[in-house]
């Protein structure tokens, strides 16, 4: 198999705030059958004995489970091909003497840590507002005790795919987080168990969204595009709807 | 402030409430095209189909009824221009920093030029209204714009529509304007059934279809009046 010669024009920032930059590395002699995560490692590895400070990016499973991979890859999050995280993007994908732009998911909501990693924690504290159930300690009940009709399971279970990577957020020209919020809340409101809680749910996690400085979702398209686990923009539609219901229950109820 | 009024700020000061609120009146605007369109075409009958057209919709309710669908569109026009500028200040601001390799994997042109035809549609109703309603380029009570219909004295509508029509660069932001008007609606339209949550995957393409469909045949309806005057001196 024949080795890549790419050049890569990669985003890096020392610290939070700083003004940050776009620099240029010569990634030579890179395997084809390499990640694009390992490519990364390689031209690190590179970069540190002759004294170089490592491109920092965001990793852990390297599966595309976890969601901890981001980056933005010539302008699109998890890069070129469809349905897959970063860390399953592999370099047989690219041609040899390409250029490669190497970016941080962009979002206001999202703060660059250093390079490529940037804080995603506004998600998690989305989640804490709605993205939970309650339900009764003791021992576990029966697991047919309350029906879910297989239409509502199936919906429940391709939302709750979603790995909370913040592709979404980077892909949409508005830097919206309706995707993801969408799917998080369409997971617990499609199942008997969401019920109780649907309508505070609903209206906590959109105030929170708003709060954490997110765009507005036009429409586009551009989140389920990308989204490594293809979750469908039917979510937005649910919780567009989820939400009008809810504010009118609470406005006269 | 009363607890419902308080509700309704704050459904205003959400991100889906203010999006609902473009939605909704973004309906009632997309409602109006076609009968406006539809009492235009009658130009195309001549000048007593149009001349009676008028007459109809100015004394319809003894007169009320054109004041209420004005002040209602102006309503709908306003929040919908507002919300969406607000939308749109909050959409730069999400955004701070740029990505420097711009890329669009599946938006429409016309989904990302959404505030420039709006914009420009604003403008081109400030103008249309001034031409054909207020007529400040006319000389309405004169001779000229004047005509006998059934016995009494009534505006010449068809009259206006040749005199505005004739004038080349009038014409141009007119076209250009429809043009917007389509991008716009190919967008909006189908943009509605999301937001207020009717779009589904299985519908999708349906709604996607008949978005274009509605924008194309607005754009075609109001295009062939000044085409006709202006190319093909139709009522000449």
């Amino acid at each position: 198999m024949a080795n890549l010669n790419l050049t890569l024009k990669v985003w890096r920032q020392a610290r939070p705030g700083d003004a940050g930059s776009i620099e240029t590395y010569d990634a030579k002699d890179i395997p084809e059958e390499a990640s694009f995560l390992e490519m990364l490692d390689i031209v690190n590895e590179r970069l540190i004995p002759a004294g170089g400070d490592p491109i920092h990016f965001d990793h852990d499973c390297r599966e595309g489970i976890c969601g901890a991979c981001s980056l933005t890859i010539n302008g699109v999050p998890h890069g070129p091909e469809g349905g897959i995280t970063t860390c399953q993007l592999h370099m047989r994908k690219f041609k040899d003497g390409d250029t490669i732009w190497i970016e941080p998911f962009r979002a206001k909501a999202f703060p660059v840590i250093k390079d490529l990693v940037v804080d995603r924690s506004a998600f998690d504290r989305i989640i804490e507002s709605g993205g939970y159930i309650s339900v009764r300690t003791g021992s576990a009940p029966d697991a047919h005790a309350i029906l879910v009709p297989k239409e509502a399971a199936d919906a429940s279970f391709e939302a709750a795919a979603c790995i909370g990577c913040g592709a979404c957020v980077a892909a949409c020209k508005n830097a919206s987080a309706m995707l993801f919020v969408s799917a998080k809340a369409s997971h617990l409101n499609h199942l008997p168990q969401g019920q109780p809680e649907k309508h505070e749910r609903v209206l906590a996690m959109v105030k929170t969204m708003d709060n954490e400085g997110f765009g507005n979702c036009t429409n586009q398209y551009e989140c389920e595009a990308v989204c490594p686990k293809e979750i469908s923009a039917d979510n937005i539609a649910k919780l567009n709807r989820d939400y009008s219901a809810a504010k009118s229950h609470d406005a006269v109820v | 402030m009363n607890a419902l009024s308080c509700k309704l700020c704050s459904f205003w000061s959400s991100s889906i409430g203010k999006k609902t609120v473009v939605a909704l009146t973004g309906i009632v605007l997309l409602l109006f095209l076609p009968g406006h369109l539809i009492g235009n075409l009658l130009f195309f009958l001549g000048p007593d189909s149009i001349n009676a057209y008028g007459i109809f919709l100015h004394e319809l309710g003894h007169g009320a009824v054109i004041w209420i669908a004005r002040f209602t569109l102006l309503a709908c026009l306003i929040a919908h221009v507002v919300a969406t500028i607000q939308l749109v200040r909050q959409n730069k601001a999400a955004r701070e920093t740029q990505y420097a390799c711009k890329a669009t994997v599946t938006a429409t042109r016309s989904s990302r030029l959404m505030i420039w035809s709006g914009l420009t549609i604003l403008f081109f109703i400030i103008f249309h209204i001034l031409h054909y309603t207020v007529r400040i380029a006319y000389d309405f009570d004169g001779p000229a714009f004047q005509t006998m219909l059934d016995g009494h004295q009534t505006l010449n509508i068809h009259q206006m529509m040749l005199v505005g029509f004739s004038n080349g660069p009038v014409t141009i932001f007119y076209i250009i304007a429809i043009t917007c008007l389509c991008s716009h609606l190919s967008h909006g339209v189908s943009s509605v059934f999301q937001t207020l949550g009717l779009r589904t995957e299985k519908s999708a393409s349906a709604i996607t279809a008949f978005g274009n469909l509605y924008a194309f045949a607005i754009w075609a309806g109001f295009l062939s009046m000044p085409i006709a005057i202006l190319f093909f001196g139709v009522g000449k």
